[in-house]
Parts: C-alpha cells; structure tokens; sequence
C-alpha cells in the first residue's frame, strides 16, 4: 500500500513540474455563484463567456469557477484567480462586492469587474444591466393583456434590483391601464422551482391572470401554461415550458459585454472606477420573441422597445405617485439613476408592504 | 458473496493509526479511475485536490480560514454525541452567536477598546448556547425529539438574520442592500500574520477549545459523566448522574462553540454581518465529527482534512477545469472510504465469496 | 367555491414528496437504522427519474427508473453501515453530499430541456364533479401511490407478521437475533424500500411538481421528511397528517402574502417550521406514549455474534 501512495506521489510532483509550464495566451476568469447550469442568472454568464471565448477566439483563454459561496470562499477563489495570471477578474454576484475589492487591493495589476455593486477602485470597474426596461414593456404588455386588470408578481430578496423591477413592471402597465394593481409574493430564494410554482398557484387562485418572476426557474411558467394564463419568461427564452403561455422573456445577454471589455484589456484601453449600466439599445438585455398575443399588443410592444432604443422614452418618466399616493416624479420628470439603484420603496398601486 | 465481520477483543492500534491512510489510498485510486473516465488526467487531479492547496504560505492560511469553524463547532458536537444527544442544529447555534455577537459593533458603533471583541466572542457564544438551549428544554421537560426541534431551529434561525440584514441591522449608507455596516478594527478578529495570509485567530480558538474539551472528556467528572451516560444510560442513571444536567451540559457546550464559530467566522472572515454568513458549516461538522471519531483532537485532523478537499476542489476545478460537481463527488467518495475503513479498528472484515458448506463434505 | 379545492389541490402536491420519502424513511428507522441521507437519494431519483423520462419519452418508465435509482443509491448506504457497520449519521449526511454531487453530473446535459408531465388521472364523469371532482378523482398518479403506501406501510408494520419482525429488530436488534431473525438481511430490504420510497419522491419534484431538472431541486425537502417521521412518532398516519400539515402552513403562508398583509416575508416562511417543533411538542408530551413507539436501537450498529 505505502509503496503505492509512494509511487503516486513522486509521479504527483513529475506532473506538477510540467502542469506549471504557463501558456501566453490572456486570461479572462469569472466568478460564479450558482451552477453553470442552473437555467437562470449564472447560466446566462456562462453564455456570455462562452460567446466571448468563440468571439476572441485562440487569443484568450476563460477560465470560471462555479458555486462559490459568498463571504469568506469568494475572498479566496478571486485571490486564487488573481494569483494564477488572470489578466482579467469578473465577480458576478451582489455579494461579491466586499470580497472583489478587498483582493482588488492587494493586485493593483490585475483588472476586476464587478456584477451589479456599486463600489469601485482605480482597477475595478462595475457594470450592470437595465433589466427594468424589460420590466417595462412586459408590464404594458400585462396591461393590455390583463382581464383582471391584476397581475401576480414573484419576488425572491427584498433588494434595489428586485424592487425596481416590480416599480418598472407596473408602471408600464399603469401606462396603459391606470387602474392595474400587483400581487406580490416573496419566496425568499432564487431557486426553488416547487415553491415558485406554488407561489404561482397561490396568486393564480386570488384572481390574477398574468404572472412575471425575479426568481430563476420555470416552474411558474408550467404552473402558467398549465392554468391557461399568461407569463413572462426570466433571464432565457422558457418557451419550451410555456409554448401557450409565454408572451415573450427578458433574456441576459452578457456576451457582447465580455468580448469588448476583454478586448480592451487585451489593447490596453480598459478603464477602472467606471459604473457601466447599459440597457436595450446595448444588447445587454433583449427580448425574446412577442408570442400569443394579439398583434396590437405585439405592435405597441415593438414600439415601445424602439422608443426605449432610441432614447425617446425613458421608462420611469413621470407623473408617477408613491405607494402611498405621495408624488415621486412630477410630470415629465425623469429619476436618476442613483434613486433607481437604491430604491426601497413601492409606486402607486402594489398590494404589498415592502420589506424594510 | 457477503462480508462478515468478527469483532476484536480490543479496538486494534494498528488500525487506528492505518485506516485513514488505506482510505486515502483507496480513494486516490477511485478519484483517479473516476477521472480517467471523465477524459482528465489523473495524476494532475489528485494533485490539485490533495497537493497544490498546501504549496502556497497564503494557501495554507487560507485552509485555516476554512477548517476553523468546521473544527470549532465539531468539537463541541463531539461532545453533545458521545452523551447521545442529537443536536443537528449546529448551523442556526452558529447564525445565532453571529448575529448576538455582532450586535456590538452595530449597535455601539462607538464602543472600540480592548474590551469590544471579548465582549463579542462572549455574546456570541451566549447566542449560540442560547438557541442550543431550546431543544434540550424541549427535550428536558415535555420530551421533545431534539433531532426535529435543532433541525427546524437551523431554518428559523436563517430567516431571522435574513429579516436582520435585510431590515433593522442593515447599513444606512448601504445603498439600500442587505448586510450591516463593516466593523470597525476593534471589533475585528485579527489576522495572525497580515502579511502573509488571512488567517485569522479563529484557528487559535478553535485548537484551544479542542483541547480544553478533551481535557474536560478525559479527566473530569463531567466528562466521566458524558461518557457513562452516553454509553449506557441505565448505569448512568444508577450512578447517579442527572440525565437532564447532561443534555443541558451538551447542548450548552455544542451551541456555545458553534456560536462561537458563528461569531469568529462573522468578525475574523466576514468583518460584517451579512445575510447569509455560512454555506453550511453546522452540517458538514457533523462528519467532521464523527470523521474525527467523536474526539475533539481528532475533529482537528478531521477538520483540516475537509477543508482540504474544498480548496483542492476550487483548484481541480481552476486548473483543470473539472466542474465542481465531480469535485463534490470526489469529496463524497472520500468520505465513504474514510468511514468504511474506520471499521477495521473494531472489526476483522472477511469476504466470504461462498456460503460456507453446511458440513464437511467428502473433501480432503 | 373552486378556489378551495384548487387550494387543497396545491397543499396536496406540496405534500405528496415529503409524505412519500417519509414513508420510506419511517420503515427504515422501524428497523433501527438512522439513515440522513434521504435529500441525497431524493434528488437521484429526481434526476434519474427526469434523465429516463426524456430518453424513453416515457415518464412511466421515468418513475420507475427513480425508484430503482433511489434504491441503488441507498444500497451504497446499506454496504457502509450494515455490512461494515459504520457510523450511521456520518454515512447518510456523506451520501447526501454526494447524491447532490452525482445528480448534477448526471443532470448536466438535461438543464433546460422542457420536461414531461405523468399525466393527472381523468376519469369522464367523476373527474368534473364540482367541489371534489379533481381532489378525489383528478390528481397525478403518484398522489395515489401515496396514499397506497401509508395505508399498506401501516397495515404491514402493525398487522403482518414480517412488520412484527421488523419493528422488533428495531427495539431490541439482540434480541431479535437471539429468535433466529436474519436482522441485516431485514435491515437491508427496508433501506432499499426506504431508498426506492425517496427515489419515487424524487420522481413526483421532476415529473409531476415541477417538470423540469434543476440542480438541488429538493431544496431541503428531504431534510422536512426526515424531521417528519419524528414529528410523527413514527407512525404512518401520523406522517400523513404531518405532511398535509406542514404542506397547508407552506401554500398558506403564500396566500396570506398575496393578500398583502404586510407582515415579514420571513416570519411567514419561518411560520411552518414553528408549527412543526410546537405541534410536536404538544403531542409529544406523554413520555410514555412516545417512548412506546420510539424504536429504541435507533441508529445503533448491529453486528452478529458468531
């Protein structure tokens, strides 16, 4: 037995030697924190380094580590990146921010993005997608759609991201139908398909006609189609789950964002301290096909997505009133962008108590 | 074919010495017919999972980092098993101690001298005792099933520091997301060398409290008593010993230390209260105690070893690209082995290929 | 009105995985083996169960392959902590592990693919019923397997001599022996029962509830059916009721916050696991009672004599 582990071991360190030899290839590595295959938030990076990687092709090597806990374990996986010649770091969680920056710190060499914070440092730049105006069209597309004129909206963490969401979504629908309310259900989870499928169930039998989610699987999209109402699929195209229920998704499209910045880093031209926040006309979102509706609908959809593109629209332009009836915006006003990232509070016409 | 086991007289040295080293053989063979057959070079893998985490200083600091609270929290666990009292709450006895422990800092933000972080550790380890009290009064006075009452406890306690960092403990200035303000130097368990790596004192805690409880379990009359009671309830009972004493003793002693992990892990790796603060510690340190045989110096080993095939997982997954699945294949596969070779110390195992013949036959 | 059957629909479903793993796991601890590892042989037969179902077109065939994944799985289990009688908590907490590792290699290629649901009952004239229709004559097959098994796993447990036998061996595996009982031949076959029960729980996540793979679907469900054949105090009746109970807090909660209520999230989802350790403790307050059906070498290795 000894005699085996021996012989084991000295082959271990023949192959360490040689393992070691470095390519000169760039390295591109990004952090997870789900699966690869988990069918919503991290899946959809995994696209994205894997566009990036078949767009840039031989020059680059990606390399990513998934299911990395936040706190302490994502401290050491992106110092382990950092350590073995990563060119260039992407965290794609919230909850990285602390970690990405306290090892940001010690390798001012190496170039870090950061998914979603809000803090940056000379080599760390944030970069984020504008999900809400997606939000906004599925919304007035709920408006017009809605008989009840109530939709039921499925909620994972009470944070900025998640709330803006659920300000965007309605008030695209209050733009078409003034008196349309929202139903909200916190699941407390990103993923858990039987308790988003019974959340599902549950606002389906209080009286809405349409659900959307800010959580990752599919199962409202079944409960949908299996109830005969109508839903909006999340981070992919979920047609497959609802071919009848489905009226079109808002799918992550991070690719396009990963090939240039690690263009950049490669040409030298990349930038640190910089707060990206790009939108539809970017291509860090889009949307899917407008499928089983009417084609008014679908024509005012398309319109509205085109307004959105050309910068004619901005989704949340007032008058738009608080939870509480107060006035948020006033009539043409339109909110920055620091009041939507930090947002903790409802517009006019959820029926829920925000989490505070 | 069956296996047959003969049990020893006494428990063999040699054995118990060995038999974590004929698991390791046996897994290494495994891991690498596993790895073969996922197209992967063998001999690379088994190097990044057992070798390539220990090669660097801040590695190895690291590796302190991750065995820390799973050795912290086995030792007491060790403790509360070998008295036969199932605490598998371990995970919300440690949320409890962070969050407790982290009220210092939020609440008396101005409050920074020497006394702030003893005065944290100590909460936190009240919080943790605390919440590991409520299943051995369950259990004490209306006879409740501790297994289920520490388990629901574990997802209360979750969506309690969840509501926490998401609501009245979180920071002002934190743009409205989840997670408390980050402690300030004094209330922050301090690295031990700065400039080498992270390891923090945690490390230290947890080697002192694993040797204070096998001194306890060794030479005390408390411990005498755990381990009466937990071999034979009935002798015990006989001699005396209070049953209800004990399961308070178990569960005070295994809540205070998972608490005490929770607030280490919370001041010493975190330095704020988040709202999530463990990938669930309280559940792999109970098989890193029974790995450890229910001895607290063997939960040392047994907590190394763990923490190990985490960063060797991390590192197959970098440099080979082996998913993190497979790594936690890899990690079960070890386990099995481990605790499977564990029964040589009680045991001769025989294969017996053939039912023996009922009598002897014509033969010879 | 038909919201109250859709509702009592929706609690059923949410309850038939955790009453079906439950079921099996309360053989297995009858006869005196502790096996944790019910999350982990869960989510086998989810995938195993999801894998066949694709690749046959069959979601029958699906089911049955996650029984047998689940019982084979278990059967890992069984060589550690019967024929090499080694640590059952610490082999069934590794065997978790590992399930959740090997279901997401096995699962990997079939992320995203849209599932096949095993079909609800439909019997034309009864499964229209109003009020009932659906409850009684309407719902999945594996519902009625459910129901099949608690009833069957009663009567065999309390009115059939190998239930005599099995519950013996799990108050006094020595004694048991001693009578010429064959205890780990017996403590074998209720791991794999408890094992194929799990796998089946599995099936009814990615066939019935959801049909769709997900890495760690069960998320934790396996750990709920545990703490409920405590709850339970062991009897098969008792899981049922616990399950249902534990479902109707759980789609309860959901609905309180669709009406807006306004109180914490998190107090309500904490709501069924507060219902749970107080209901326990309410009925588990007769020592004598619990003692009566608690099997009493629970969890403790059994080693013949030779």
């Amino acid at each position: 037995m000894k005699k085996i582990v021996f012989a084991l071991a000295a082959t271990l360190a023949v192959t360490a030697v040689t393992s070691a030899l470095a390519e000169d290839k760039y390295k591109a590595c990004f952090i997870y924190v789900g699966s690869k295959t988990d069918g919503g938030w991290t899946q959809a990076h995994e696209v994205g380094r894997e566009y990036a990687q078949e767009k840039l092709g031989d020059k680059v090597e990606t390399v990513a580590l998934e299911n990395v806990p936040e706190g302490p374990d994502a401290e050491r996986a992106i110092e382990r990146f950092a350590r073995s010649g990563c060119g260039i770091i992407f965290t794609t969680s919230f909850g990285f921010m602390d970690p990405t920056l306290a090892v940001a710190a010690k390798f001012p060499d190496v170039k870090f993005e950061h998914a979603t914070g809000y803090k940056t440092a000379p080599n760390v730049t944030t970069y984020n997608s504008r999900f809400y105006e997606g939000r906004y069209i599925i919304g007035q597309i709920a408006g017009k759609m809605s008989k009840t004129g109530v939709a039921g909206y499925i909620a994972s963490f009470p944070i900025p991201e998640v709330v803006m969401g659920i300000n965007g979504f309605l008030t695209g629908a209050r733009s078409v139908n003034p008196d349309f309310k929202l139903k909200v259900v916190w699941v407390n989870s990103w993923f858990d398909a039987g308790k988003e499928a019974d959340a599902a169930k549950a606002l389906i039998d209080q009286g809405v006609d349409i659900i959307t989610q800010h959580t990752d699987s599919t199962g409202p999209m079944q409960v949908a189609e299996e109830r005969g109402i109508k839903a909006f699929g999340q981070a992919f195209d979920q047609i497959t789950s609802g071919p009848t229920a489905q009226l079109t998704a808002i799918e992550d499209t991070w690719g396009p964002y990963y090939e240039k910045q690690i263009q950049k880093a490669m040409d030298g031209t990349w930038k640190g301290g910089e707060s990206t926040w790009d939108g539809l006309k970017d291509g860090i979102l889009s949307m899917a096909d407008y499928t089983n509706m009417p084609d008014d609908v679908k024509a005012m959809a398309e319109k509205t997505e085109a307004a959105i593109i050309d910068g004619s629209l901005h989704p949340f332009t007032g008058p738009i009133n608080k939870q509480d009836g107060t006035v948020w915006l006033k009539d043409g006003e339109v909110s920055d962008d620091g009041t939507l990232l930090g947002m903790n509070f409802y517009v006019e016409g959820v029926d829920d108590k925000l989490p505070q | 074919m069956h296996i047959e086991l003969q049990k020893r007289p006494v428990p063999s040295r040699l054995f118990a010495v060995l038999s974590p080293f004929i698991a390791l053989g046996l897994t290494l063979i495994a891991g690498a017919i596993m790895f073969m057959a996922l197209g992967k070079n063998p001999f690379d893998a088994l190097y990044s999972f057992f070798i390539e985490p220990l090669t660097e200083v801040w590695s190895i600091h690291e590796l302190t980092v991750k065995a820390a609270p799973l050795i912290l929290i086995a030792v007491g666990l060790s403790v509360c098993y070998r008295s036969n009292n199932w605490n598998i709450g371990a995970e919300g006895q440690f949320i409890m101690g962070g969050i407790l422990g982290s009220l210092v800092p939020i609440m008396l933000p101005g409050f920074q001298t020497w006394l702030t972080l003893p005065l944290m550790l100590l909460l936190g380890m009240a919080g943790g005792a605390a919440w590991g009290a409520i299943p051995a009064f369950l259990k004490t006075r209306f006879n409740t099933n501790e297994i289920l009452t520490s388990l629901m406890l574990v997802y209360t306690a979750q969506l309690f520091l969840d509501w926490l960092a998401r609501g009245v403990l979180r920071d002002p200035n934190g743009n409205n997301f989840p997670g408390s303000v980050r402690f300030p130097a004094a209330a922050q368990l301090p690295e031990i060398m700065p400039s080498q790596g992270s390891a923090h004192y945690g490390i230290v805690l947890a080697l002192i409290a694993a040797v204070i409880v096998w001194f306890m379990l060794s030479f005390t009359l408390n411990g005498f008593q755990v381990r009466v009671l937990g071999a034979n309830p009935r002798a015990g009972r006989f001699a005396g010993f209070s049953q209800t004493r004990m399961t308070y003793l178990a569960f005070l002693i295994s809540g205070g230390l998972a608490g005490l992990a929770g607030i280490s892990e919370v001041s010493g790796a975190i330095g704020q209260l988040r709202e999530t603060i463990s990938p669930g510690y309280g559940f792999t340190a109970i098989i890193v105690a029974f790995l450890g045989r229910l001895s607290p110096l063997g939960a040392i080993a047994a907590g190394f070893m763990l923490a190990l095939t985490y960063l060797g997982g991390e590192a197959a997954q970098m440099t080979l690209g082996i998913s993190d699945k497979v790594g936690r294949v890899f990690q079960g596969l070890l386990l099995f082995f481990v605790l499977g070779c564990d029964t040589l110390i009680n045991y001769q195992v025989r294969l017996v290929l053939r039912k023996a013949a009922p009598a002897a036959g014509g033969q010879s | 009105m038909d919201i109250a059957q859709n509702i009592l629909l929706t609690i059923m479903t949410a309850a038939t995985p955790l009453l079906i793993a439950a079921i099996g796991e309360l053989v297995v601890e009858r006869s005196g083996v502790l096996n944790l590892g019910v999350e982990g042989m869960m989510v086998i037969g989810a995938v195993c169960g999801f894998a066949a179902t694709i690749l046959t077109g069959s979601p029958w065939i699906g089911m049955l392959a996650a029984v047998a994944a689940g019982a084979v799985f278990s059967l890992l289990f069984g060589v550690l902590t019967l024929s090499l009688a080694a640590n059952q908590v610490a082999t069934g907490l590794s065997l978790t592990l590992l399930g959740l590792g090997l279901s997401g290699m096995i699962g990997e290629s079939f992320v995203g693919t849209a599932g096949i649901k095993l079909a609800s009952v439909n019997i034309p004239g009864l499964t229209e019923i109003p009020l009932i229709g659906r409850l009684v004559f309407g719902q999945d097959p594996i519902f009625y397997i459910s129901l099949i098994l608690t009833g069957g796993v009663a009567w065999f447990l309390f009115r059939t001599r190998a239930g005599l036998t099995l519950r013996a061996i799990g108050d006094n595996h020595a004694s048991a022996h001693a009578l010429g009982i064959n205890v780990l031949k017996i403590r074998y076959l209720a791991v794999i029962f408890g094992g194929a029960c799990a796998g089946l729980a599995g099936a009814h996540l990615s066939l019935v509830y959801t049909p769709q793979w997900v890495e760690n679907m069960t998320a934790g469900r396996g750990w709920i059916a545990l703490a409920l054949v405590v709850f339970a105090s062991w009897r098969p009746w008792r899981v049922l009721g616990g399950a249902y109970l534990f479902g109707a807090v759980s789609i309860g909660q959901l609905h309180a916050q669709a009406l807006g209520f306004g109180i914490p999230s998190q107090f309500l989802s904490a709501l069924p696991y507060v219902a749970t350790i107080v209901v326990l403790v309410i009925i588990s307050r007769d020592r004598r009672l619990t003692l009566m059906n608690t099997p009493a070498s629970l969890g403790q290795p059994f080693v013949p004599d030779r």
